[in-house]
């Protein structure tokens, strides 16, 4: 029993399996909440990071450079761990999914933020230079201009990301987050019987990530390659 | 004697040791249609980025409408110029691109009143009366609300001179405006252009290789030959008895091209 759910171990395999299905899919909605959390971390952070690694100026763009590359190459684990222990232990205490979803955000924003680097790159440099003689200032310039004809040139890789992100959320199991692999592994420490419930979730994390790339495809062909059109 | 809008003095431009304009001096009169032609790398586009503000310069000072362009006057001495003092140089001068340069996000109409709404804060509905009237001015009243991509390159063409003119600029600076162009598209620029040179009093700076048209437009063309001018006339003088070989040979092997 878990949160109040029983399942049927007594008349086979398939019985046992639809009497597991609706607590497992209560894990699947932890780990997409996590998953679109994390995601909009990393897109936010990333997007920031980009920025700053673009910097004209050497004293921002190579700390920017530093610290990405600080949250590419160290294990999402010790990130998480790190946040969840170490902060607590100086008094920052964060909810496990909180902390989880952070851990999963600053360590993708490395990530997206060489996404969105080369979607700006991307841009042709007349477009910077229209902007430059209409007196636009810099910052509409990058968020009217050159942000809007980014984007839709790496949507396929954010993608990538996005499904990433998905298959590294049961690594939040550790910090207590009860997402999709932790409620499998609970049921069969209680059932013994670990392969339904564990082939279950990979079954499951097929269709969840065939449907993302699905969606994410889409979105790549719905967006105009011009641009995200401003009426 | 009025005092030149523009005043090139002993500017040098310099790509490592790659000299573009090589201690260029070069006035323009206000109202003046002046045409720059000369071979490829001689520095014409150059010259026009520079005005732009898109290039910087390496050594010398060039004066825009009575004041240093590049520079600014602090305590008496000229130091290089902050943004702002670039940004309200600009204001002074507009660009037509060769690759048209527009945004191809937004529609005809954003295009243009983008930068007066957002710029010189233009109520919406100014802008766009503005944008109209520009529109009209260059033929494309029906396109207003296209993309960018769904338009001729002519047409395209047509709305970056508009999106230019919106700023309302004293000067205008045209940087190959057809080069782009399939050359049955070459001549509803060439038109727009030229009835904006007949009928108004801007300034107008062009580069260009269609030697007809600099003809009928131009009040003086300027021959450029290894990043400074080698002769530069009225039309009469240039196209049909230029003093200078490098000149006779460049015309001929345009005019014959």
């Amino acid at each position: 029993m878990l949160f109040g759910f029983t399942w049927d171990t007594s008349h086979g395999e398939l019985a046992f399996a639809i009497s597991i299905l609706p607590i497992l899919l209560m894990g699947l909605l932890v780990t997409i909440e996590a998953s679109i959390a994390g995601f909009a971390v990393a897109m936010v952070l990333g997007l920031i990071f980009a920025v700053l690694k673009g910097a004209p100026s050497r004293f921002i763009s190579w700390p920017a450079t530093f610290i990405t590359e600080f949250f590419r190459d160290t294990p999402l684990l010790v990130q998480l761990f790190f946040l969840y222990y170490v902060l607590a232990d100086h008094g920052v205490i964060l909810p496990a999914f909180l902390t989880g979803c952070l851990a999963l955000g600053v360590q993708y924003s490395a990530y997206t933020a060489e996404v969105y680097r080369a979607g700006i790159e991307a841009v042709p440099k007349g477009q910077s230079e229209a902007a430059r003689a209409l007196d636009f200032s810099p910052l509409h310039t990058f968020t009217h201009i050159i942000l809007p004809q980014a984007i839709p040139r790496v949507v396929p890789a954010f993608g990538n990301y996005l499904v990433s992100i998905m298959k590294d959320v049961p690594v939040l199991s550790v910090v207590t987050v009860l997402e999709m692999l932790g409620v499998a592994k609970i049921i069969g420490d209680q059932t013994f019987d670990y392969m339904v419930p564990l082939t279950m979730v990979g079954g499951i994390y097929l269709i969840l990530t065939i449907v993302c790339s699905g969606v994410v495809r889409y979105v790549d062909m719905k967006l105009p390659k011009t641009g995200i059109p401003l009426k | 004697m009025t005092e030149p809008i523009i005043k090139f003095e002993k500017v040098v431009k310099k790509y490592g040791s790659h000299v573009v304009l090589d201690e260029l001096d070069f006035d323009v009169k206000p109202g003046e249609k002046v045409t720059i032609i000369g071979p490829s790398g001689s520095g014409k586009s150059t010259v026009l980025r520079i005005l732009m503000t898109l290039e910087e310069i390496s050594s010398g000072i060039i004066h825009v409408d009575g004041e240093p362009l590049w520079h600014e006057e602090k305590n008496g001495s000229l130091k290089p110029a902050s943004e702002a003092h670039l940004k309200k140089m600009r204001s002074k001068l507009g660009m037509v691109f060769q690759q048209f340069n527009l945004f191809p996000h937004m529609s005809v109409m954003r295009n243009i009143t983008e930068a007066p709404v957002n710029v010189l804060k233009l109520p919406k509905a100014e802008a766009r009366d503005r944008a109209e009237q520009l529109l009209k001015m260059v033929g494309l009243t029906e396109h207003a609300h296209k993309f960018p991509s769904q338009l001729s390159g002519g047409q395209q063409q047509r709305v970056g001179i508009a999106r230019a003119l919106a700023m309302r600029p004293k000067i205008m600076l045209f940087d190959e405006p057809t080069s782009a162009l399939d050359p049955e598209l070459v001549g509803e620029v060439l038109n727009v252009i030229g009835s904006l040179a007949a009928e108004h009093d801007l300034t107008m700076l062009l580069v260009t290789h269609e030697m007809r048209f600099a003809r009928e437009v131009s009040d003086r063309i300027c021959f450029f030959d290894r990043g400074r001018i080698r002769e530069q006339g009225t039309p009469e003088e240039i196209f049909t008895n230029p003093k200078e070989e490098r000149t006779r040979e460049f015309l001929k092997a345009v005019l014959e091209g």
